[in-house]
């Protein structure tokens, strides 16, 4: 197939109401970090981006925001004609200039804190960073507390980007600045807004 | 519904839901802090419900149902238009249930019967920045929740109590979320502050023509600003609903006739005709208080009702809810 047609295919079959299905998953995410939120596949887009993270972007971007890929997803065209086509979002040249930055590869990524922050005065002009995983029981374990969560919660996300942990502790410690991440796995997804903490890792 | 295919699904096009949107997610992870947004122009005045129009337009989906209170009542103007405007441009399910409501849109009330996890309450805020009458630069108050500077909000606080011997503030009664903003609960009765802190429903504030949106996320620490001399309490009332007999609930008084006759009933319509309707409650059969004049002025002194408040009604208050 290609590219011309690859971009094309596998958007949403009905605009609104997946686009209206797929955020209420993610913004219930959001609101109880550590529940995992089924998301049935609504999105095909083309490999290495997972039908999860196609359909968190295809809700969630447009020509407003610029969205960053990471080195493997840099390399695929169709995944950037895809991106294109359904969005129109630009490619942000640098992390800190993105909006939105998807991750195939979280294991390698850079620095959370290469990504934009936001200020002080607007800690809201941060990065998002949507991060594909295979699914989120089989990793490490996570304990979790903070806003949205009653007592603790439980993710264990495989393959996380090195030292996360500490890199995480960092990220709650710049609050009300810092990024938040959405967890894309196959069928469903979870997040980790900034003012999550991570209270032990077991290992 | 021949008149929905006219319109986008609930009414706001693709692009300002998503703008929208990513707002919400901000306000979530960033609690109390007011993420600005390109708030648009509703069919409706600002005044009436346009940010919390378009933050209930932007998550609302064909299962959810929707309840719409102004005051606690389903059946007064701004609640009836904004149930109808999502009936017809969203063809969503409409209750005035509390408890089978999945997004609740609120004009200045926290509903009686307790929220559950998965509801979603979006308030109407009129005026998002609890500073702004305290410090009218935009600037400044921006820095000053930058640095997280709300000094001057208890120097307020302490006026009240220099002047009045207690802190006078009665609705819009400011709070700190999570041990960082500052953040206005919207002018809801102080009386609903405590249903705030650690509420398993997300709380979403929408304010149209301020252009903010914030959030409270589930189990979050919404705590109201107080002395250790002067503890935060929230308004008693000496009578029970005068029509369903219910105590502990915020009520509003309703005036009978030109002789001084009144009676207090429940501010929540739902909750009032919930309790009549069930037999077991014990009813009060529409007892009106001082009605015919005797005992008329005796027990409205010492009741703080929103015409009885110690201080002056500000700029943006009342009807001018967003």
């Amino acid at each position: 197939m290609d590219i011309a047609t690859q971009s094309i295919d596998g958007g949403f079959a009905e605009p609104v109401f997946n686009a209206q299905a797929v955020f209420r998953a993610i913004m219930d995410a959001m609101a109880r970090p550590g529940t995992v939120q089924p998301l049935p596949q609504r999105a095909r887009p083309p490999a290495p981006l997972s039908a999860t993270a196609g359909a968190v972007a295809l809700s969630l971007c447009d020509n407003d925001t610029p969205v960053w890929l990471d080195q493997p997803l840099q390399a695929e065209a169709a995944v950037k004609a895809w991106l294109g086509f359904h969005t129109g979002a630009p490619s942000a040249n640098t992390p800190a200039d993105a909006h939105f930055a998807l991750i195939v590869n979280p294991k390698e990524m850079a620095a959370l804190d290469g990504f934009a922050q936001g200020t002080q005065e607007y800690p809201d002009r941060s990065t998002t960073l949507i991060l594909l995983v295979d699914d989120l029981a089989s990793g490490p374990s996570l304990l979790l507390e903070g806003p949205g969560i009653e007592k603790t919660s439980m993710i264990a996300p495989p393959g996380m980007p090195r030292h996360f942990v500490e890199q995480w502790k960092q990220n709650t410690q710049r609050f009300p600045r810092g990024v938040d991440i959405i967890l894309a796995a196959p069928g469903s997804l979870a997040c980790l807004p900034r003012t999550t903490r991570i209270k032990t890792m077991e290992a | 519904m021949t008149d929905i295919a006219t319109y986008n699904f609930a009414y706001l096009d693709e692009q300002t839901k998503r703008m929208i949107r990513r707002a919400i997610l901000k306000g979530i992870a960033i609690p109390g802090y007011q993420v600005p947004f390109a708030s648009r122009e509703m069919p409706m005045p600002y005044g009436w419900g346009t940010g919390g129009v378009q933050v209930t337009a932007s998550i609302i989906g064909p299962d959810d149902v929707l309840k719409v209170i102004d005051q606690g009542a389903d059946d007064t103007t701004n609640a009836v238009s904004i149930r109808a405007f999502f009936r017809k441009v969203a063809n969503v399910a409409v209750t005035t249930d509390t408890a089978t409501a999945t997004i609740i849109q609120t004009r200045h009330r926290i509903p009686e019967h307790p929220l559950t996890a998965g509801q979603v309450l979006v308030f109407q805020v009129p005026i998002p920045e609890p500073l702004r009458f305290l410090e009218p630069r935009e600037t400044e108050t921006r820095k000053m929740h930058a640095l997280e500077e709300y000094g001057l909000m208890h120097v307020k606080l302490y006026e009240d109590i220099a002047r009045h011997g207690r802190i006078a503030t009665t609705y819009a009664y400011p709070v700190k979320v999570e041990g960082r903003y500052v953040m206005d609960p919207s002018p809801t009765p102080k009386f609903d502050n405590p249903k705030m802190h650690r509420s398993p429903a997300l709380q979403l504030f929408g304010a149209g023509r301020e252009k903010r949106i914030y959030a409270v996320p589930p189990f979050t620490d919404v705590v109201s600003l107080d002395f250790e001399d002067h503890p935060f309490e929230v308004q008693a009332f000496d009578q029970p609903c005068a029509l369903c007999g219910a105590g502990n609930v915020y009520l509003d008084e309703v005036i009978l006739d030109d002789h001084g006759g009144h009676m207090f009933v429940c501010s929540d319509t739902d909750h009032c005709e919930k309790r009549r309707a069930d037999s077991t409650s014990p009813s009060w059969g529409g007892r009106a208080e001082g009605a015919g004049g005797e005992n008329g002025q005796s027990s409205l002194s010492s009741i703080p009702t929103p015409a009885l408040r110690a201080d002056p009604p500000h700029k943006g208050e009342g009807k001018e809810a967003e």
